[in-house]
């Protein structure tokens, strides 16, 4: 299995006389991207990419308008997790107009951005993946979808809806509406929560926190449960990149930034992300549209690294609220501490993380400064600002530099899927050797890349910087760029794939 | 001497000399969509949404003189479904994002879209070229949003004296300009307080800095219509320290 054709999988080294598949839309992911796989006769695996197209063309859309608006216009680079981006720019613009937020303000703040954790882990969990974890990567094709969830668990998907909504509406209540919301302003926020919405609020957050618990209990035992399948699925050690608190702490909205190796070892910490080019560098590869961010330190070839909630859990030195901190012992404990580096540990930490911020919105509601009325503080003006933050998806860095007449001259966006770009290449190369290598293509087969796609929760509708979503196309192709065969693959449900 | 009167849809609306159908019939408390019209300006007559039908004929209710026994028919779908398109090449033609515009809620183009049931955008986007003059320290230019009323031509030059806007060109290419050697805002002598930055009834004159620093739920058109606004006064920006006189007792 490990010829010198198959070993790194990311070039082939005789790509003529290869029969090319492509799978494509990769589906089930929020946005749209391709996968193709060069086989030889004998269905031997030659070579696997990922292929998202990023456009970019938002940083040349927001050229010229004012710094104030950028937190608002930037989510229209997504509809799932436009919070973050609002909530990046914000930081990014808090830095131009040189405040220091008041406790009202980073408040309120906190409480959208768990409010968004909480929807889009939910989201991802229940919609996107627990069709293939609970039926089975390769089960019937026509159930493994949200509506053959609803059949077999109804109660399950319920919470997963319900869990959803309370999130949106924490951020309907804190940016004034569920998309497009106005809350975050540079310096601080526009409103305030008042004590009737914090009741509002308050009302359900025992329930939310009871699901939010089973939920993680689930994830738990899905791993428990298939321990061999889940331990070795396209598993591989990378190194990290995250936001910690100055503590050390898991914090999803503010912090420095932590890279450690593969081998654990801390190669910076606390770092002040304000500088974040001089530490990550983005590499371009000639096959790839979407660039490779790399830590300068290691380089372009090794440098590459893993973000999102299997990093930021494994990575913090402890979760600052009980129940997901209990979690987040319990993950590292299990087997050894193997699932740390597996692909599919990445829905079991999603789901400690949801806890988390289920417990982070309760202490926030108890907690009067929600109700204050300083809500925007200013100080020197500065000409460039640099706002990230933990996405749920991972860390999403917010670049912008301003003119003296308030007009945004440069912004560079790298997003969660950016950072993770290698990474989800190594995750299906890995799939690919362990299940695919030397046997007859079937949908179930191709879903497994699939599926180790899916566990990055990739989002490549921000990866692409598009406004709007791309064209979708299903081809199936020889090396010369002969069409063999159509693999199409309609709402999830048909695969045709004879290759 | 009797009441003269003409009748709107129907009802009968008394008017004194001098007025148009536009004044008379907001001042009985009839509703007729506009965007051009402004009560303390010259009608203009160049947006066309007043458009009515006099005894079977169109004409703009903002520039027609009010005449006793004139049948005028304004709220019918022929004349809402025409409104509906003006609307939508008012859209199409510059480059109107209401979810990133800060205007948004307090704008009258989009609550005139609103409230005539706006759906769709009915023609195809021209994504015009047209870059913001950011030059003046306080003041933003945005001519994406310029729906050419004119009405900061007429304030400027009506109620401020300076006559620091004007229209120029003709058809498609007509556009806003600025009465200054460099043709940017920096060079004139524009100030806050002008009535001129109070009467854009789209977001194309902003304060600086200002930005979303309004919450959802509490901007102009949030809780009540276009329709239901005009009445108490006509449609027109706050000036500058939130004040406005036809506004007293509105949201
Ligand atoms: S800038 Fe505003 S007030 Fe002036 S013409 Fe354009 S839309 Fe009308
Ligand atoms: S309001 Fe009468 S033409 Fe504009």
């Amino acid at each position: 299995m490990t010829d010198a054709n198959t070993k790194n999988l990311e070039t082939a080294a005789y790509p003529e006389g290869l029969r090319r598949v492509a799978i494509d839309p990769v589906s089930r992911v929020e946005g749209h991207g391709k996968v193709t796989l060069l086989l030889d006769e004998n269905d031997r695996v030659h070579q696997v990419r990922l292929h998202i197209v990023e456009f970019r063309g938002f940083e040349k859309f927001i050229q010229g308008r004012p710094y104030w608006e950028a937190p608002v216009m930037v989510q229209r680079l997504c509809g799932i997790c436009p919070v973050s981006h609002h909530l990046a720019a914000s930081k990014a613009m808090d830095m131009i107009v040189g405040a220091t937020l008041t406790p009202t303000a980073e408040k309120v703040r906190r409480l959208m951005h768990y409010g968004q954790i909480l929807q889009s882990h939910a989201l991802h969990f229940f919609h996107l993946s627990s069709p293939d974890l609970l039926f089975g990567f390769d089960s019937d094709v026509a159930k493994r979808n949200i509506v053959g969830i609803a059949a077999a668990y109804p109660e399950l998907a319920k919470q997963g809806v319900l869990l959803r909504k309370y999130g949106q509406e924490v951020i309907r209540i804190t940016a004034g509406k569920r998309v497009h919301g106005t809350g975050s302003i540079p310096g601080g926020v526009n409103k305030n929560v008042s004590s009737e919405e914090r009741d509002y609020l308050l009302k359900d957050i025992g329930q939310i926190l009871t699901w939010s618990h089973e939920s993680l209990t689930i994830a738990k035992q899905l791993f428990e449960q298939n321990l061999d399948v889940y331990n070795t699925f396209g598993t591989f050690k990378a190194h990290t990149l995250n936001l910690v608190r100055a503590d050390g702490a898991l914090d999803l909205y503010h912090g420095g930034l932590r890279a450690r190796d593969l081998h654990g070892k801390t190669l910076f910490d606390h770092y002040d992300y304000s500088r974040y080019w001089d530490v990550i560098f983005e590499d371009v590869k000639p096959w790839s549209y979407m660039k490779f961010p790399f830590l300068r330190s290691l380089g372009p070839e090794q440098g590459w690294y893993r973000v999102g909630p299997l990093s930021r859990v494994t990575q913090c030195d402890f979760i600052p609220t009980p129940l997901a901190n209990q979690a987040r012992m319990a993950f590292l404990a299990f087997a050894g501490g193997a699932s740390a580096g597996a692909t599919l540990g990445f829905h079991w930490a999603r789901m400690i993380e949801m806890l988390h911020a289920a417990e982070m919105i309760n202490d926030l509601l108890h907690d009067p400064d929600l109700q204050g009325n300083d809500l925007v503080s200013k100080g020197e003006r500065q000409a460039r600002g640099v706002g990230v933050i933990e996405a749920p998806r991972g860390t999403l860095i917010h670049h912008y530099k301003v003119d003296e007449h308030d007009q945004i001259i440069r912004c560079n966006l790298i997003v969660s899927t950016t950072h993770n770009n290698q990474a989800m290449n190594e995750a299906i190369r890995q799939v690919a050797r362990q299940y695919l290598d030397g046997r007859k293509l079937t949908e179930g087969l191709l879903n497994h890349i699939e599926v180790a796609i899916r566990a990055f929760d990739p989002c490549l509708s921000c990866a692409t910087h598009a406004l709007g979503k791309m064209p979708l196309q299903v081809e199936l192709l020889d090396a010369d760029g002969e069409r063999v065969d159509v693999l199409t693959r309609g709402a999830d449900i048909n695969c045709n794939s004879t290759g | 001497m009797s009441e003269m009167t003409f009748t709107l849809d129907g009802e009968n609306v008394p008017f004194e000399p001098g007025q148009t159908v536009m004044q008379a019939a907001l001042a009985a408390g009839h509703y007729v969509p506009h965007l051009c019209y402004h009560p303390e300006f010259k009608p203009h007559g160049s947006c066309k949404l007043c458009t009515v039908k006099i005894n079977g004929r169109t004409a703009a209710s903002c520039t027609m003189p009010a005449e006793a026994g004139l049948q005028v028919e304004s709220n019918i779908e022929e004349l809402n479904a025409l409104r509906r398109t003006l609307v939508q090449m008012l859209f199409a033609e510059g480059n109107h994002f209401c979810p990133s515009c800060e205007k948004s809620g307090n704008c009258n183009l989009q609550a005139l879209g609103y409230d005539l049931e706006v759906h769709t955008a009915g023609f195809r986007h021209l994504y015009p070229d047209r870059p913001v003059d950011a030059s003046h320290p306080d003041i933003l230019l945005d001519f994406n949003r310029c729906v050419l009323c004119e009405l900061c031509v007429r304030a400027s030059s009506e109620v401020d004296g300076k006559n620091i806007f004007a229209l120029s060109g003709r058809g498609i290419n007509k556009h806003l300009i600025v009465n200054s050697k460099s043709g940017l805002l920096v060079d004139t002598d524009i100030a806050l307080t002008d009535k001129a930055m109070q009467v854009c009834p789209v977001g194309a004159i902003l304060r600086k800095r200002v930005g979303f620093s309004q919450p959802i739920g509490e901007r102009r058109y949030d809780q009540r219509p276009i329709s239901a606004q005009a009445l108490d006064d006509a449609p027109r920006q706050a000036d500058a320290s939130g004040n406005c006189a036809a506004c007293e007792g509105t949201p």
